[in-house]
């Protein structure tokens, strides 16, 4: 009996002292002191053999009931003790994650250059490739091959840019547009042809509405059977997607020396949706690009049969489209890279 | 060109509004850049007869008018000297409202009652002229609205034409294009030939009929260049935008301006014996009505008598031959002039004229005579004298047979994507007065003399395109045949380039791709810039060899706006001569300046941690590091910086602090510090990191190979080596790799170390060397052999020591 007694005792005294524990490492001295080999609880085990045979099983199963009982509380105590110590350990750790990372910075694209990426992107998912060329150019690829002779009253339209070349008596000049890089692909590759030529160009021309270097794509498209309903057709689309919204898109006539029939296309102003603003000087239309079909002029300086092939060409300013697409509301913010400019485009 | 729509109107008059024809004007390739009313707006202004003056009694500059408005007398105050009894002139009377809001109250000016006001044409928004009240002709109604008398409410139509429609440039042209386009009959004014009164000639010469074809001359004497040109004609120059001068410049400007035919008028007097319309000499000069002292050359057509020049033809007329006020007799010319030779020939002279504009176009090559036979009518109308008969040169051989062009009916199908029905493209080309006849397969077009620009079959199929409407034009996506194009994968793009950059923080700059000559000089003075023969402005005067002088003028602009970390780039061409070559090939270039991190609490607490007092900014080792990311996209290639040469062409950059890029042994660019002179010459007060890279050199790359990985461990041993501060790591590197044997796979330099603990004018480096097999490890005897290897090259080279 009095093993009995001393049963309840020593188990209450360990509940209770498991109870009180306040760490794990308590804990463990507490398993020690009645679960280890030597502990309290233990040895009362190793009295069974004292009993009489027909105690012992009995004597036995109360012994281990009880050292289950303190085994699991001290479980539940140490799984208490850790969930409190990992909880203050993460209050502890608390950081302030609205204060600012190491170097949360992201550049930007030039507008100009996001622009002239998307047109070009646009054309090339049609099959259009892109080909580039010089900027300091002959006479004859910016002009003569385009059916501009010298002292044509049209160059009076392109205020060019001479510059100094070998000998004083060809000066080049700072390419007045894309266009000599289409004669360039003309006069080595055969139609069809299918390509856009993306790039600065320069005209001697500075005030509020012209800065003397700007950007251009143009394009061109020669196969057999190339109509003008086929460049109506690729240039409203191309503005439809660029603009993403349905846009009134008219073409009228126009003059170019390189294409025969020219037009100059205009939208409705994207500012007022042509109901007539400041933008489109209250007309409601804005000019946005010159195109036409290809001159046959211009097919027989780069020897294409005008019998076999047509093509059409159109020159878009890049600039243009980028400050009406984002509302940049002055041209010349474009080369001055403010950075506060800059950086609202990415 | 500027077009009264009234004007126009007595021409050609269709029912549409002007704001439908000017529509249909801009939809027919003729664009109408704005409308303008005529006048100012102004309301209560009568015709009113001044019908007694007095001197006001207290003003000696005032006087005291009454002015009959044809129904009662008003008494008026008013201050111009031309206040003559019986005059007619503008009558603003009480309740009138002039140009700028003003409005006209019965006032007292000294005592005297004043209702109204009598108006000059400049306080009405007509000439520009203040000089008095504007006398109106003397059978003026009275009373009667100023606005209807002058027919004030017209619109002004401002075209904006290309230059292929010279024939456009007159209220003739474009009311022949009014009436294809509205399909109403035009109506010129009738015209009559004068019967000469006088049978004097002055013989013309054509010596160089290539140039000058038809030249139609008449004398007019005793003309009374005392009188002024009627307010009617006064009125329709100053609608077309040319200031009234006289009657004999007026006249001729109005024939121009009507018909299109620039004219011009001698002072008989100057000219010696026969007119020769001939080149004219080298060694000859002429003062030109503007004052200029103009040397002329032999491609320059002039109007010359048998003595001297007297008017470089069809561009400006001289001072000495021209019309003055003690002219007495004149001498009108109406000319054609070539425009293939006329092209430029202004320009050439830094002169634009409204006849050399008309001329270089093209005019009606048959409308000499008819414009000469009007003037005179005009001008005897106002100045009176006796005129000659009119005298014409032709040389006939240039006399052009009318031109015929073919279109075929296919093409029009084939190229404008739709086949306008036949008769209306007969219809059409009718109208254009292009005289249609068919014929076999299509039509047969007789060219007018006025249109210029009509040569062959395209341009026949703008004209059917044109005037049938672009809008009425079907629409259709083209169709063409799906094809790969090539695209090596090896290529590295600006643009990938540029990503690459703009992830780093970069944000992309465009500057102009002409610079300042001297800017160009301090930064690559070995660089044969190439010049601009008409620059802009002087501090753009040659193509840029670098970006750079653009990008740090880009960080300058930025800094003055207190925009001090700056991280920019820019791709673009750069320019130079190369020996006979021109030499423009693309170049990517970066800056940093300012801190290295944006200003953060986080900053603030590292730089505390460091020792150096700059290390928050910018320095080397950032800018290499950008560069290495843009050399890591030229992948499998090696990449060396070596420092520059003291005697390097690198002057822009600080000679200590800046490295020469190599890619697989070849110079692709630069990347360091500009140098502090330069920096100074600048006025930049903070250190610039730049870099410059020829694309053409690094945009391709190796494409992957693939390599068994090693299921080995790696082996790394650690090394302090001590060499002479002359020694770069570099250079440590390159030696101790090579020693290293084919395993090495890393080297790391993890350490360098100068101070304590180091004799003074050496420094340390630690190098980490790894290696691993792909068959095996390496045992430890190997690794051991391998850094006995690597000291001794390193003691053999540089009298290394370890540590």
């Amino acid at each position: 009996m009095s093993k009995q007694a001393n049963l309840s005792e020593l188990t209450e005294q360990a509940l209770a002292a498991i109870a009180a524990a306040t760490s794990v490492k308590a804990l463990d001295v507490i398993r020690i002191e009645y679960l280890g080999k030597k502990g309290q609880l233990t040895a009362l085990l190793k009295t069974l053999g004292q009993l009489p045979a027909e105690e012992r099983s009995a004597a036995g199963a109360t012994i281990n009931v009880a050292k289950q009982s303190v085994q699991s509380a001290i479980e539940n105590q140490r799984l208490a003790l850790e969930t409190a110590a990992l909880a203050e350990r993460l209050a502890n750790e608390k950081i302030d994650v609205s204060l600012p990372s190491r170097q949360g910075e992201c550049g930007s694209a030039h507008p100009v250059t996001i622009t002239l990426e998307r047109i070009q992107a646009y054309f090339e998912q049609i099959g259009f490739s892109v080909a580039e060329g010089p900027e300091i150019e002959d006479d004859y690829h910016n002009f003569e091959a385009l059916n501009i002779p010298a002292h044509h009253p049209a160059r009076a339209m392109h205020d060019t840019f001479y510059a100094r070349g070998i000998d004083d008596s060809a000066p080049q000049v700072l390419r007045t547009h894309t266009s000599p890089v289409q004669v360039r692909v003309m006069e080595s590759q055969q139609p069809p042809l299918r390509i856009v030529c993306p790039g600065r160009v320069y005209r001697c021309d500075s005030d509020v509405t012209h800065t003397p270097m700007f950007h251009q794509v143009e394009g061109l498209m020669i196969d057999e059977n190339v109509t003008f309903a086929h460049l109506k057709g690729v240039v409203q689309a191309f503005l439809r997607v660029f603009f993403e919204k349905e846009l009134a898109v008219r073409f009228r006539p126009s003059y170019f020396p390189f294409t025969e029939p020219s037009a100059e296309v205009d939208i409705e102003c994207v500012m007022c949706s042509g109901k007539g603003c400041r933008v489109c000087k209250h007309t409601g239309w804005l000019e946005i690009m010159g195109c036409g079909m290809v001159h046959p002029n211009v097919f027989a300086h780069v020897d294409i049969d005008v019998e076999k092939y047509t093509g059409f060409a159109f020159g878009i300013g890049v600039e243009r489209l980028a400050m009406l697409r984002y509302g940049v509301n002055d041209l010349r913010l474009f080369f001055e890279n403010d950075v506060r400019f800059l950086s609202q485009f990415g | 060109m500027k077009v009264s729509e009234s004007w126009l109107r007595e021409w050609v008059n269709p029912s549409e509004t002007t704001e439908q024809l000017v529509h249909l004007l801009t939809m027919a390739g003729l664009e109408v850049d704005g409308v303008e009313p005529a006048v100012a707006n102004f309301s209560g202004v009568v015709v009113g007869e001044i019908s007694a003056v007095e001197a006001h009694p207290d003003a000696e500059k005032l006087r005291v008018c009454q002015v009959n408005n044809g129904r009662v007398e008003t008494q008026v105050v008013c201050g111009a000297r031309n206040a003559a009894v019986g005059a007619r002139v503008p009558f603003a009377e009480v309740g009138a409202v002039l140009p700028g809001d003003f409005s006209i109250k019965q006032a007292e000016l000294r005592g005297v009652i004043s209702s109204g006001m009598l108006c000059g044409a400049s306080e009405l928004g007509l000439e520009d002229i203040v000089d008095g009240l504007l006398i109106l002709p003397a059978d003026a109604p009275l009373g009667q609205d100023l606005r209807q008398y002058l027919q004030l409410d017209d619109a002004i139509i401002d075209v904006d034409l290309t230059p292929n429609r010279g024939d456009c440039l007159s209220i003739n042209g474009v009311a022949r294009e009014t009436g294809v386009l509205t399909q109403t009959d035009v109506t010129a004014p009738a015209f009559c030939a004068l019967k000469p009164t006088i049978d004097e000639q002055r013989a013309v010469i054509l010596s160089a009929p290539e140039h000058c074809s038809r030249y139609a001359g008449r004398i007019i004497r005793n003309v009374d260049l005392s009188q002024t040109s009627p307010l009617w004609l006064r009125e329709k120059l100053r609608r077309a935008d040319v200031r009234s001068i006289d009657p004999v410049v007026d006249v001729t400007n109005y024939v121009m301006m009507e018909l299109g035919q620039p004219m011009h008028a001698f002072d008989l007097d100057a000219i010696e014996g026969d007119i020769d319309v001939r080149l004219a000499r080298s060694d000859e000069r002429l003062v030109l009505l503007d004052d200029k002292d103009q040397a002329l050359s032999d491609d320059l057509l002039v109007i010359a008598d048998q003595q001297k020049p007297l008017a470089i033809a069809g561009i400006m007329g001289g001072k000495d031959s021209g019309v003055s006020n003690n002219t007495q007799h004149i001498f009108l010319e109406s000319a054609f002039f070539a425009p293939e030779k006329m092209a430029g020939k202004a320009r050439q002279l830094g002169l634009h004229t409204d006849a050399s504009h008309r001329f270089e176009r093209g005019v009606d090559r048959d409308l000499q005579l008819r414009a000469i036979e009007r003037a005179s009518e005009l001008l005897l109308a106002i100045v009176g004298g006796e005129a000659g008969p009119v005298t014409v040169a032709e040389a006939s051989a240039q006399q052009q047979s009318a031109q015929t062009v073919n279109l075929r009916e296919t093409q029009i199908k084939r190229v404008l994507g739709f086949a306008i029905p036949g008769d209306r493209v007969t219809d059409i080309l009718s109208r254009l007065d292009l005289q249609p006849e068919t014929i076999e397969g299509g039509w047969q077009v007789t060219v007018p003399a006025h249109r210029f620009d009509i040569a062959i079959e395209a341009d026949l199929l703008e004209e059917l395109a044109r005037i049938y409407g672009y809008e009425q034009l079907p629409v259709e996506p083209p169709v063409a045949q799906l094809t790969f194009s090539e695209r090596a994968e090896s290529g590295v793009s600006r643009r990938d380039f540029s990503r690459q950059l703009i992830s780093k923080g970069y944000r992309e700059a465009i500057t102009y791709s002409f610079i300042d000559p001297e800017t160009q000089a301090l930064f690559d003075p070995q660089a044969a810039a190439v010049e601009l023969l008409n620059p802009i402005a002087s501090d753009m005067g040659v193509m840029r060899s670098s970006i750079l002088p653009g990008l740090v003028a880009a960080a300058v602009y930025n800094i003055n706006r207190q925009q001090t970390r700056l991280k920019l780039f820019e791709t673009g061409l750069g320019f130079q001569q190369q020996g006979e070559k021109l030499d423009q090939s693309p170049l990517i270039a970066g800056l940093l300046v300012g801190q290295r991190l944006p200003e953060s609490w986080l900053s603030a607490r590292e730089a505390t941690v460091q020792k150096s007092q700059n290390a928050d900014l910018f320095d080397f080792y950032d800018i290499k590091s950008d560069v290495e990311s843009l050399l890591g996209l030229s992948a499998g290639k090696a990449v060396q910086f070596l420092a520059l040469d003291l005697a390097s062409p690198m002057v822009a950059l600080h000679p200590g602090q800046s490295a020469a890029v190599y890619l697989d042994q070849s110079l692709v660019g630069y990347v360091g510090q500009l140098h502090p002179q330069l920096q100074k010459k600048l006025n930049i007060d903070q250190e610039i990191w730049v870099f410059e890279l020829q694309l053409n050199l690094i945009s391709t790359k190796k494409v992957p190979e693939f390599k068994v990985l090693s299921k080995f461990p790696e082996v790394r041993r650690d090394l302090a080596i001590v060499v002479e501060t002359t020694i770069t790591a570099g250079e440590v590197v390159d030696v101790a790799s090579k020693a290293a044997g084919e395993h090495l796979v890393a080297t790391v330099v993890f350490d360098q170390y100068s101070g304590a603990g180091i004799d003074e004018g050496k420094h340390s480096i630690g190098l980490g060397l790894t290696w691993q097999l792909q068959e095996r490890t390496l045992n430890e005897d190997e690794v051991n052999a391998l850094i006995e290897d690597v000291l001794a090259s390193l003691k053999q080279r540089f009298n290394a020591s370890l540590r």
